[in-house]
């Protein structure tokens, strides 16, 4: 059985930015672990030469003519922002 | 007796009669929803006073003015985003986020003249087979109270079941409108991927994700899709496709049709009940003149972990914009950047949510995207082909939409592969993008099972067929649940 660890655990959680506490890694090293188990069965298929499928359709592209045009209201796009101020959101100090 | 029990149909023959008002029937959605909801828990908001203001409103209006479902109450499943109203996704990371703008599914049912009465509880972001994984509240399965409704559209099955609306909108990722409908003994379809707009649903999957009708009867599932069907230049993968009348598939004819049955899909792992019932239906398909046949769908054993990667890695991406900044919620603990994303998505998170980033992540990731995602992305292709191939001699597929009728609450989520496993029956059909609908067929120990038709991509209206047919020779559909306290 192909083992997750509790450093996979933060090693793939650092990407995701999630904060896993040691604990909690522990037993999602267990999940994950099943999880990858049960993925390695797709390995017994044969599919030389099978184009991976990425749409169930055929896509288009949609364009549409560059002109300006209403956009959302942003007194109600900040509405749902924690913290703003004149305009703009704030966020922790980065430096 | 209460008007929501009656088939849009009745409902609009009372309305255009004047016997009831649009202000009528929205209040009797909010009594019963006020008699059985402290049971059912389908409901995460309501929304009392714009409805009845929009109910006055259509009262008022003229006769040209009126749209094709005039003065039908509906519900919203919580991840289609509705203006002014919250919109969580049943998860604390969007507890107070407020939408500022509606999804065109919900633009199109107010069009339509439908009547939004609230919001419905589901698993957080979608995630999950039974509803139990919404971060505040499980719905229960209207007809038994100790059982789960399924899901992830749970509380859109179980609110149309208990009769609280006649109509509501459920999405299906993998089964999720589906396998509730079928749990919940009421009728839900999964369009053909692209049939409606995915504009402003809050994306889990987007390759597998679609929003889909649950309903009472077939008539009904086939004038909501009608509704919220068609081309979205707001959604570049919604389909240029026309939308046929739906309604007018409804001919009660399925002579000659040739129907096949997946072996895979009454073989091992399906309850013996549940075979039973949709052996009994297949019998009747053929009694109205239909040919059945068995067929195989080699890869369906590999669907599972298609989808788990898939869907997985999706999710990972689609579920990084959740950072805490923008909108959502912010971890009150973190002293940097770095924090405010990895602390808010910590706390906003819940466990399956947590799980399913994490395994997308590892899908994703360099060491394992040729071994896992691309394969799987493979494994699509010739899951795929299986259907192309039967669909070239048959006209539909048929077999149950869920392995078992709905268990205990708390009693399966523990084994998690075994979940997995029953997805069997309804992944492979979102993988290939087919459509599919569930529709009762009978009752085992006072608990509804549901058979599956799947058809053709865009071949909606025969699915549609072929299900009315079957509801018109059965009369599984008429049963409703006892819930006590009701107006039933």
């Amino acid at each position: 059985m192909t083992k997750f660890t509790t450093e996979d655990v933060h090693y793939f959680a650092n990407f995701a930015k999630i904060a896993f506490s040691d604990q909690e890694a522990e037993v999602f090293s267990e999940i994950i672990s099943d999880l990858v188990e049960f993925g390695d069965a797709l390995k017994e298929v044969d599919t030389d030469n099978i184009e991976p499928m990425t749409h169930p359709l055929q896509m288009f592209n949609v364009l549409r003519e560059d002109v300006p045009q209403d956009v959302l209201d942003r007194d109600e796009m900040l509405a749902s922002v924690k913290e703003h101020e004149d305009g703009m959101i704030k966020v922790p100090n980065i430096l | 007796m209460t008007l929501m029990k009656k088939t849009a149909a009745e409902l609009q023959a009372l309305l255009h009669n004047r016997e009831v008002s649009v202000k009528e029937v929205t209040e009797d959605s909010f009594k019963q929803i006020a008699a059985l909801d402290g049971q059912v828990k389908a409901f995460l908001a309501l929304t009392e006073e714009e409805a009845l203001a929009k109910a006055e409103a259509l009262d008022n209006s003229s006769q040209e003015s009126r749209g094709p479902l005039f003065g039908l109450p509906i519900g919203i499943k919580d991840n289609i985003v509705t203006k002014g109203t919250v919109t969580t996704c049943a998860s604390k990371m969007l507890e107070n986020f407020v939408p500022v703008y509606n999804a065109t599914a919900v633009e199109k049912v107010n069009e339509a003249g439908m009547v939004s009465v609230g919001k419905l509880n589901m698993d957080e972001f979608a995630m999950g087979s039974t509803t139990e994984r919404s971060a505040f509240q499980t719905t229960h399965n209207p007809w038994n109270l100790d059982c789960v409704p399924g899901g992830s559209s749970g509380g859109s099955a179980a609110a149309v079941a208990a009769g609280e609306v006649p109509f509501s909108l459920g999405t299906d990722t993998g089964g999720s409108v589906r396998q509730p409908a079928a749990l919940c003994g009421v009728v839900g379809m999964k369009p053909t991927y692209g049939r409606v707009s995915r504009n402003g649903l809050i994306a889990f999957a987007s390759s597998l994700d679609q929003i889909g009708p649950i309903t009472r009867t077939v008539e009904d599932n086939a004038l909501l899709l009608n509704a919220i069907s068609g081309v979205d230049h707001r959604d570049s993968s919604s389909s240029p496709q026309q939308v046929p009348d739906f309604k007018s598939a409804l001919t009660g004819d399925i002579k000659g049709l040739r129907i096949a049955v997946p072996k895979e899909y009454l073989g091992e792992g399906i309850a013996d009940d549940v075979k039973d019932k949709v052996r009994a239906s297949l019998k009747v398909l053929e009694s109205l003149g239909a040919s059945i046949e068995e067929v195989t769908l080699p890869h369906s054993k590999y669907a599972s972990p298609t989808y788990y990667a898939i869907a997985t890695a999706e999710a990972s991406s689609n579920l990084a914009r959740f950072d805490g900044i923008r909108y959502g919620y912010r971890s009150e603990n973190a002293g940097n950047l770095e924090e405010v994303y990895t602390r808010s998505r910590a706390e906003g998170f819940g466990t399956e949510v947590k799980k399913r980033i994490l395994y997308g992540t590892y899908a994703l990731s360099a060491d394992h995207h040729e071994e896992l995602y691309v394969k799987a992305m493979k494994v699509r292709t010739l899951i795929a082909q299986d259907f192309a191939s039967v669909f070239e001699n048959h006209d539909v597929i048929v077999g149950p939409t869920s392995a078992t009728t709905a268990y205990e609450i708390g009693g399966v989520a523990q084994n998690q592969l075994t979940l997995y496993a029953n997805d069997i029956l309804t992944v492979s059909v979102n993988l290939a993008g087919i459509p599919a609908i569930s529709i009762p067929c009978g009752f085992s120990n006072g608990l509804p099972v549901g058979l599956q038709i799947i058809g053709k991509h865009f071949d909606e209206a025969l699915i549609y067929r072929v299900a009315h047919a079957f509801e018109q020779a059965t009369d599984f559909h008429k049963s409703t649940p006892s819930l006590g306290e009701g107006t039933n």
